[in-house]
C-alpha cells in the first residue's frame, strides 16, 4: 500500500499493483486496524483496473491500492460491508462484477426492479416518493412495516442524477468549478474546497494563509448555517415551534453573511482554485463578526429551549438509535458518525488548510439516536461560531494575497487560468463538509489531462445508516429520522 | 414554558417589510445585469469566461454565441458586432463577465426584480457603438456619469434599474389565484439551493402565508407547480405525472437557471435541459439560485400584487 498525506500528488506508478488476492487481503488489514474507505473505484482502459483510497485517521494518512481485474473479481462486501455501495456503483458504471455481492441492485439507474419485501398475513408495504411532500429533492423510500413498525426500509436514488462527474472531464475547464459548487448545493464550499485542493495539488499550487482562512470561514458559515437549520426543522418535525421558527430565520442570516462575503447565500464563487475569488477588508470582516455574534447569542437562546423541554428531548431521545458498531461497520462519516460515539472528523485527522493553524474540538456524542445526532450539531455550529470569530479577528495580512493574483482592491478576484497538472498522477483531497467526509479523487492522463474524478459525498456513506437506523422504529418516526442524518439526493446521485 | 416566552419577546418580529419596502440586501449580491453597450469594444472577454454562453457578442456574420478571440482581429471585431447581449435563463450570476470586461460595460445592479413570462424577456440585449470614434466619444460621456457617482455600484443612474416588469395573470386567472394560492415543489435534478432559497420563504423572514401563498402537499392541492433543477431524465416521468394530477386551471414557475435552461448542467445526456422541455411554463425566475427575493417578488408579480417599479429595463 502507498501511503500519503492529503495535499501531496502520487504516481499513478507508485501506486502497487497488486493480484487482487493481496488486494483484498491489505483492504481487509487496514480496515481491521480503523481505516475506512474514502474512494473505491475502477478505471477501464485496454484493461481495468480497481482503484481502493483508504484513510487511516489516527495516523492522518491515506493508503492507495490498486488490483487488475477481469470482468469480475471476488466481492469484497461480504466481509467489508463498507464496500457494498462503492462495489454496486463500479458495477453499474462499468459492468464490472463483485462476484458474491449480497445484493447488487441499481445505484442511480432508474428501472423495473424488485424491491426486497416482507410475506406474511400482518404486514404491507408504503413506497414513498420519488416526489416528496415538502419542498425536498426526490428520492424513492419502500418501507416493509409489521403493523406500525419498520421492520425494513430500502431507500432507492438516482433521480437526481445530472451526470457531474462525466461533465467535469468532458466539459470546458471554465465550467468545472460551478459544476462542483453545485454537486450538492448545500455544501458548495465543502465540494469547490475539495476540488480545488485536488487540483491544487497536482499543480503543486499552495494557496496561501489567508486564502485558506478565508476558506475555512466560508466552510465553517455553510456548517453553521446547515446545522442551525436542521436543528430548527428537527424541533418542527416534533411540534415545537418556538425553536423551529427562531432557527428558520437564524439559518437565513448565516446565509446573507456567506452573501455578504461573495454577493451568494450559498458561497458560490469564494473558492478558486489556487486561492479564493474574492477578499475582506477590516471593515468588512469586523460587520461579519458583529453580526456573527449575535446571530450565535439568539440561537444558543433557541436552542437551549430544546433541551428545556421534556417533551422534546422524550422524542429525541432513543428514537433512530445506531450502535457505534454498525455505524463503524457501514463507514458512516460527519456528525452522524460522531453521534455513535466515533471520534472522526476530516479537519482534525487530516488537518490542512486553515485547520492547521487552528484545531477545532471533535464533537461527540454516544448514543447514536436523534438526540446524539442533534447534541453533535449543537456543539459544532457553537465551535464553529467560536473559531470563525477567532479567524475574523485575526486574518493573515492582506499582502499575502498578491501572490494569489488577488489585488487589494475589495471584491477583486484572483486570474484563475488553467493550472498545469502533473501528469499521470492521483491526488485525494479530504474535507470535512457539513454533513461529513468529502472526498474528491482526480486522475491525470500521460499529458497532464483530467482522465478521472470520483467525487464521494459524505451522504454516499451514510444514506445505508438511515436504513438501518429506522429498523424497528415507528414509521411515523421516519421523518425526524430522516431529517437527524438530513442526506443530500443531488450529492448521491452526482 | 416561560422561557420560550423570554425568548420569543427577544428574538423580536423578523418579518421584512416587502411589499412596501425592499430588505437591504447584501453590498456585495449581484442582482439585474445591466449592459452597457457605449463601453463594450467587442473584444469578447465576457465570452471566453462565461461557463454557460450566457453572454454574447453579436453581429452580422458572426457565429451566434460562439465568438472566441481569434474569431477576428479587434478592428474588425470592433466594426462587424453590433450587439452585446445576457441570456438571464442561462446566467448563473457568477460575475466573471463582469470581472473580465476591461472596459465596464457588464455590470451587476442590486435589483432582485427579475423574471418573465416568455424565455425572450430574458434576453438583455444592447447595441454596440460601431465606429472606434463613437466608441471613444461614449467611453469619455459615460465616464462622466461614472465619475459624478463615484463610488455608486453602477455607471448608469439607479433609476434605470428598478428591475424587470413581470406581467400579470390575466383577469380570469388572477380572480383564482389572487388572494389563494397553493404551490407544489418539484426539484428535478436541482442542487437544494434552489429548493433551500424557496423554504426559506415559509421561514418568518419572508413569511410566505401573509400573502396567501402556501405550499401543499399533495399535486391535487395545487394551483401552481415550482419546478426547479434542470429536469434529471430520471425525473421527467415524476414532473409530468405531477404536473397531470393537477386540476385546472394551473400554472408552472421555473425557478433558477437549471429549470429555465439547464443551466450549468445544459447539454449533459443525463438532464433534459429545463422545465419547458416537458411541460409548459408560465414564468421563468433566473439566478443560481435566485434570490429569495426574486422568488417571492416574482409570485406576487404574476398575481397582480406588486407594482411600483416605473420602468423596464431595456
Ligand atoms: S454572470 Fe452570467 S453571463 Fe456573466 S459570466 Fe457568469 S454566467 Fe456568464
Ligand atoms: S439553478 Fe443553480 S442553484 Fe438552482 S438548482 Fe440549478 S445549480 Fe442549483
Amino acid at each position: 500500500m502507498k501511503l500519503f498525506t492529503h495535499g501531496t500528488s502520487v504516481l499513478l506508478d507508485d501506486i502497487p499493483l497488486l493480484a487482487f488476492e493481496r488486494f483484498a487481503e491489505e483492504a481487509r488489514g487496514a480496515i481491521a486496524e480503523g481505516a475506512s474507505v474514502l474512494s473505491f473505484f475502477a478505471l477501464q482502459d485496454d484493461i481495468a483496473q480497481l482503484y481502493l483510497f483508504l484513510g487511516f485517521p489516527e495516523r492522518g494518512t491515506i493508503g492507495g491500492l490498486r488490483a487488475q481485474v477481469d470482468r469480475s473479481y471476488p466481492s469484497l462486501t461480504p466481509a467489508l460491508p463498507q464496500a457494498q455501495l462503492f462495489e454496486r456503483e463500479i458495477f453499474e458504471n462499468t459492468g464490472i462484477v463483485p462476484e458474491g455481492h449480497p445484493w447488487l441492485k441499481p445505484v442511480r439507474a432508474i428501472m423495473d426492479y424488485d424491491f426486497y419485501a416482507l410475506d406474511g398475513g400482518q404486514t404491507h408495504e408504503v413506497a414513498v416518493g420519488p416526489v416528496h411532500a415538502g419542498v425536498i429533492e426526490p428520492g424513492h423510500f419502500r418501507f416493509q412495516c409489521y403493523g406500525e413498525d419498520v421492520e425494513h426500509l430500502e431507500i432507492a436514488l438516482g433521480y437526481q442524477h445530472r451526470g457531474v462527474e462525466r461533465a467535469i472531464l468532458a466539459w470546458p475547464e471554465k465550467k468545472r468549478i460551478h459544476l462542483v459548487e453545485t454537486a450538492a448545493g448545500d455544501t458548495t464550499v465543502g465540494h469547490a474546497i475539495a476540488y480545488s485542493s485536488a487540483l491544487e495539488t497536482l499543480s503543486e499550487i499552495a494557496p496561501d494563509a489567508r486564502a485558506e482562512i478565508i476558506r475555512g470561514i466560508a466552510l465553517e458559515l455553510e456548517r453553521m448555517a446547515n446545522h442551525i437549520g436542521d436543528l430548527g426543522a428537527l424541533a418542527g418535525d416534533v411540534g415545537y415551534l418556538p425553536t423551529k421558527s427562531f432557527c428558520g430565520r437564524l439559518r437565513g442570516d448565516v446565509l446573507n453573511l456567506s452573501a455578504e462575503l461573495c454577493g451568494n447565500r450559498f458561497g458560490r464563487g469564494i473558492v478558486r482554485v489556487g486561492g479564493v475569488g474574492i477578499d475582506l477588508d477590516a471593515k468588512l470582516a469586523a460587520m461579519l463578526a458583529e453580526r456573527l455574534t449575535s446571530v450565535l447569542r439568539d440561537t444558543d437562546e433557541a436552542v437551549a429551549l430544546l433541551w428545556d423541554s421534556p417533551s422534546v428531548l422524550a422524542r429525541f431521545e432513543r428514537t433512530g438509535a445506531l450502535t457505534r458498531e454498525t455505524a463503524l461497520e457501514l463507514g458512516l462519516v460527519g456528525p452522524s458518525a460522531r453521534a455513535c460515539g466515533i471520534e472522526r472528523d476530516v479537519r482534525a485527522d487530516y488537518p490542512s488548510g486553515a485547520y492547521r493553524f487552528s484545531t477545532i474540538p471533535v464533537s461527540v456524542s454516544n448514543e447514536g439516536d436523534v438526540y446524539a445526532r442533534a447534541l453533535v450539531r449543537m456543539l459544532e455550529y457553537r465551535r464553529s461560531g467560536e473559531t470563525v470569530l477567532e479567524w475574523l479577528h485575526n486574518l493573515p495580512t492582506a499582502g499575502a494575497v498578491h501572490s494569489l493574483g488577488v489585488t487589494e482592491e475589495n471584491g477583486a478576484r484572483m486570474e484563475t487560468g488553467v493550472p498545469r497538472l502533473q501528469p499521470n498522477s492521483v491526488a485525494v483531497s479530504l474535507v470535512e463538509g457539513w454533513r461529513g467526509q468529502v472526498c474528491h479523487c482526480a486522475i491525470t492522463d500521460a499529458r497532464g489531462g483530467l482522465r478521472h474524478y470520483k467525487i464521494v459525498d459524505p451522504s454516499f456513506h451514510n444514506w445505508p445508516g438511515l436504513a438501518y437506523a429506522l429498523r424497528g422504529q415507528q414509521i411515523s418516526d421516519f421523518p425526524l429520522c430522516n431529517k437527524s442524518f438530513n442526506l443530500s439526493y443531488c450529492g448521491f446521485d452526482l | 414554558m416561560l422561557k420560550a416566552i423570554q425568548s420569543r419577546l427577544h428574538q423580536g418580529y423578523r418579518t421584512n417589510a416587502f411589499p412596501e419596502r425592499d430588505p437591504a440586501l447584501p453590498a456585495r449580491y449581484r442582482g439585474l445585469p445591466v449592459l452597457d453597450g457605449a463601453r463594450c469594444d467587442a473584444c469578447g472577454d465576457c465570452v471566453e469566461r462565461c461557463p454557460t454562453d450566457a453572454i454574447a457578442v453579436r453581429g452580422p456574420g458572426m457565429l451566434d454565441g460562439a465568438f472566441t478571440q481569434n474569431a477576428a482581429s479587434s478592428e474588425v471585431r470592433a466594426h462587424i458586432a453590433t450587439e452585446l447581449s445576457l441570456d438571464l435563463g442561462r446566467c448563473l450570476f457568477c460575475g466573471e463577465c463582469e470581472t473580465a470586461c476591461p472596459s465596464g460595460a457588464i455590470h451587476f445592479s442590486g435589483s432582485f426584480r427579475m423574471g418573465a413570462r416568455a424565455k425572450e424577456g430574458l434576453r438583455l440585449r444592447t447595441e454596440l457603438a460601431q465606429t472606434t470614434s463613437a466608441l471613444s466619444n461614449a467611453r469619455t460621456a459615460a465616464d462622466s456619469v461614472r465619475d459624478e457617482t463615484a463610488g455608486a455600484r453602477a455607471a448608469l443612474p439607479e433609476s434605470r434599474v428598478e428591475g424587470q416588469l413581470i406581467e400579470a395573470l390575466d383577469a380570469r386567472m388572477r380572480a383564482v389565484f389572487g388572494r389563494a394560492m397553493k404551490i407544489r415543489q418539484v426539484s428535478a435534478g436541482g442542487c437544494n439551493a434552489c429548493e433551500a432559497d424557496i423554504n426559506v420563504l415559509e421561514t418568518i423572514g419572508f413569511d410566505l402565508s401573509r400573502f396567501g401563498i402556501a405550499i401543499t402537499a399533495s399535486p391535487r392541492h395545487a394551483d401552481a407547480l415550482l419546478v426547479t433543477g434542470p429536469v434529471s431524465k430520471n425525473m421527467e416521468l415524476a414532473l409530468k405525472k405531477t404536473y397531470d394530477a393537477m386540476p385546472e386551471p394551473k400554472i408552472v414557475i421555473a425557478v433558477g437557471a437549471c429549470a429555465i435552461s439547464g443551466g450549468i448542467f445544459a447539454g449533459s445526456p443525463d438532464v433534459c435541459g429545463g422545465a419547458d422541455t416537458v411541460i409548459p411554463v408560465d414564468l421563468y425566475l433566473p439566478g443560481c439560485p435566485p434570490h429569495p427575493m426574486t422568488i417571492l417578488n416574482g409570485m406576487l408579480a404574476l398575481l397582480g400584487r406588486v407594482s411600483g417599479y416605473k420602468k423596464n429595463l431595456t
